[in-house]
């Protein structure tokens, strides 16, 4: 065939692209595959696929869409935790002489892959897939407003992440930092597919980001149970209310400012070139636009766990809940007003930079306001210390300190000494893992119950908390000091050989947070082969507040035979306390939206169109947006939109339910 | 979808499925209104420009777009019948939320990017400017 030829049909992809030159991506892969075909293999023995397939890939209950946004999550938080552990293995042995295992092409994938994979592909699954599971509970609801939305949304958040995986094998990621900053992202600077695969995984993921925003507003917005007025709605729904509002307004802006850095790689347009009249720093302003209101977007329901959980393990009702909403209101405003803060040193000046200094100082105020509701809800309250409440009381404690390094940063004269040094690096850790992964692990801890009718083992889970937590401190601590010394982020090499103690100790630490993973993982399974030990069958294993205790747990299908009736904010707790009768007759049919593949059809029409476009394959990418398009109009023939639960089926379900209620009061 | 599974919560606050009684029903007289509003609000500035009626580019750029915000409201309220009663409130919540995250996205690039230029090297300025 001719070179013409081959290049129609495999556009820039050759065999030249596996990194076979790599021995540690080799390898690898290696044990990727092997696991694959293991877990292929197995799901094939065990006739899994099926079960799957119709159970699982294709529903559109709001559950089991949440736990598979969460094990989405997990999965990609051992891939971004495995580039932390290389860094910081680089780190501390490249200095003087020693040039570290990993050379410069290579060290640079992984930082940038490690950012991009710890925000979009861990944080933000986990935190949608606990918004998806919990909110309608929460408000009452049956499922979301648009239920084959949702599961579009998920499988268009995984296409994203499996592009991201592929780059690992399949040519390279980019080189250029989480936020792929041009000009270094443009075609001079980096004419590799990376930023390519850094694109269109993004743009594919957030598509399902943006539309999940969409249906959990309009959920929150339209489907809450009768009585619940806005004040009576729990703080974790404010929260996630707030947080699909930043994400509805934030998104389109990394959409667009992406778009704009794809024409320029693309068809030649000059908006963020350095020579043809294009404007570098524009990139920087708008990304950062986005940018800044997603860290909110991460924090926010975070927040919103912390106040259920405190509420719940202090047997308190939340100290000044209107005070906690107003403080939501008001950061989702003021996350749009710091943006800046990000870049001081790019020279806007005295004026502008004093602007969103004192912005950024203003936005800590409502933030330090929640800290206050949270201790004064623990006032005199009865603090049951049960796992939630562990990881709670470590997120006040480390996230205290990460908001301070803050606003530190926050001063602009400050900054021009810190900016891009390792004091930043470890700021936003501190405010990251502190803040958004341990509210994660509380609402893991909290909720888990409720997902799977079982408790999480308290042993193994104290294992896991005590590493990350000691971990976290051992692994950043050195970086505050290594900043404050002038050591500047990213780099792979050390000349000054006084530092590398500071490097090794936050190894050190980033093996202990393995150990707090690996104990995670062991806690799961330990739970899971203990579940009858571990068994909740009264769907409220906590003496909780709010609704989603009010249904068993797993929750049918189903969620409320009944549409409760909210009379109070702790709507559960005012329920046990007026000692509410659980209706056991007279049920109805429940309307319920079907099963359907479109979504995870389409999403793979995406990820080959994305993959195609990356690879220059033309062909490809047009026929499969062809697919897309087809697929989509196809799906709105399918008139199989629903079915009705029999009054029967709700009767035995919930008659089963009466009888185990009935078994646990006596 | 499962928003009419939900349908027979009934009537409460907080749930605007029962939509339509409490959004502007579109009436003839509206959309002809709205359309000619739109024509003549199109024809001007295809008039300043085409026309060259206005002779300083600075006025007509500024009196074109003031027009595309009119337009932008018309079709709002007889195309999109959005009121301040529509979904309780909510659309226009929504509107006026967008409103200020778009002002503070726009006008904060413009001020920001307006004072990197100033602060540009004097050689530099006009090769990398906006």
């Amino acid at each position: 065939m001719s070179d013409t030829l081959i290049k129609m049909i495999f556009g820039r992809l050759s065999l030249e692209s596996l990194p076979l030159h790599e021995p540690i991506v080799v390898a690898t892969f290696a044990g990727v595959a092997l696991g694959g075909i293991a877990l292929v293999g197995a799901l094939t023995y065990f006739r899994l696929w099926g079960y799957l397939w119709k159970e699982w890939f294709t529903t559109v209950d709001h559950k089991r869409i949440g736990i598979m946004y969460m094990v989405l999550g997990l999965v990609m938080l051992l891939r971004g935790f495995a580039d932390a552990i290389m860094m910081r293995l680089q780190q501390s042995m490249a200095f003087g002489a020693n040039e570290g295992y990993l050379n410069a092409h290579h060290y640079d994938q992984i930082f940038t892959a490690h950012g991009v994979i710890m925000i979009f592909f861990v944080a933000m699954p986990f935190v949608t897939g606990l918004m998806n599971f919990v909110v309608p509970l929460q408000i009452g609801a049956r499922d979301v407003s648009f239920p084959f939305l949702n599961n579009f949304s998920f499988w268009m958040t995984a296409a994203g992440a499996a592009l991201v995986m592929a780059s690992l094998f399949i040519g390279e990621f980019a080189r250029t930092g989480w936020l792929a900053m041009a000009p270094l992202s443009g075609l001079d600077y980096s004419p590799d597919v990376g930023v390519d695969y850094y694109i269109w995984a993004l743009q594919i993921a957030g598509v399902g980001t943006l539309l999940s925003g969409v249906n959990l507003v309009a959920t929150i917005v339209k489907m809450r149970a009768p009585g619940m007025g806005l004040m009576k709605m729990p703080v974790f729904t404010w929260t996630a209310l707030a947080t699909n509002i930043l994400i509805v307004a934030a998104f389109p802006v990394l959409t667009a400012v992406l778009a704009m850095l794809s024409l320029d790689r693309y068809v030649g347009t000059q908006f963020f070139t350095n020579t043809g009249g294009g404007n570098p720093m524009m990139y920087v302003n708008m990304i950062w636009i986005w940018g800044h209101p997603e860290v909110y977007i991460l924090i926010l329901p975070a927040f919103g766990i912390f106040s259920e959980v405190t509420s719940t393990f202090s047997g308190k009702r939340l100290f000044g809940y209107t005070s906690m909403v107003y403080a939501v209101l008001v950061i989702t405003i003021l996350s749009y007003l710091v943006w800046l803060h990000h870049f001081f040193t790019m020279g806007s000046g005295a004026s502008v930079n004093s602007f969103f200094g004192i912005t950024t100082m203003i936005i800590s105020i409502p933030t330090g306001a929640k800290i206050f509701n949270w201790l004064f809800t623990m006032y005199k309250g009865r603090i049951r210390f049960e796992l939630p409440m562990m990881w709670t009381i470590a997120f006040m404690l480390t996230f205290v300190i990460g908001g301070m390094t803050g606003v530190l940063l926050a001063v602009p004269p400050a900054d021009f000494v810190l900016h891009n040094s390792l004091f930043l690096v470890a700021h936003f850790h501190n405010v990251i893992i502190g803040g958004v992964l341990f509210g994660l692990f509380a609402g893991i801890n909290y909720w888990w119950p409720k997902a799977f009718g079982f408790k999480l083992d308290k042993k193994w889970g104290l294992v896991s908390f005590w590493c990350w937590v000691v971990g976290f401190w051992v692994a950043f601590t050195p970086l505050y000091v290594l900043g404050l010394m002038g050591v500047t982020r990213r780099l792979r090499h050390f000349e000054d050989p006084s530092l590398q103690i500071w490097f090794v100790v936050a190894a050190i630490g980033a093996a202990i947070i393995a150990v707090g993973i690996a104990a995670f993982l062991l806690q799961i399974f330990v739970s899971i082969r203990n579940r009858e030990a571990l068994k909740d069958e009264s769907g409220d294993p906590w003496n909780a507040r709010t609704l989603e205790w009010a249904t068993s747990s797993p929750p049918p299908a189903y969620n409320f035979a009944f549409t409760p009736i909210i009379h109070d904010l702790d709507a559960w707790y005012d329920m046990k306390a007026k000692k509410a009768e659980r209706p056991v007759t007279g049920y109805l049919p429940i309307h319920m939206p079907s099963n359907t593949g479109a979504g995870i059809i389409l999403a793979g029409f995406s990820l080959v169109c994305g993959f195609a476009m990356i690879w220059y394959i033309w062909w490809l990418a047009a026929a499969s947006f062809l697919g897309l398009i087809v697929m989509a109009i196809a799906h709105t023939f399918n008139y199989d939109r629903d079915f009705y639960i029999t009054a029967e089926e709700v009767t035995e379900t919930e008659n089963a339910r009466t009888q185990v209620l009935a078994r646990l009061g006596a | 979808m499962s928003a009419d599974t939900h349908g027979h919560a009934g009537h409460h606050h907080g749930h605007g499925h029962d939509h339509g009684h409490d959004a502007p029903h579109s009436t003839r007289g509206g959309y002809i209104t709205g359309f000619l509003l739109s024509v003549v609000l199109t024809a001007i500035p295809f008039g300043i420009v085409m026309g060259g009626w206005i002779a300083d580019t600075r006025v007509a750029v500024a009196i074109c777009a003031a027009l595309a915000m009119v337009q932008i409201v018309v079709h709002m309220i007889y195309f999109l019948h959005m009121n301040s009663k529509s979904e309780q409130g909510w659309t226009l919540m929504a509107l006026i939320f967008t409103a200020i995250i778009v002002v503070i996205a726009l006008t904060g690039s413009l001020w920001v990017m307006y004072n990197m230029n100033l602060n540009m090297m004097p050689g530099m300025a006009s090769g990398a400017g906006m």
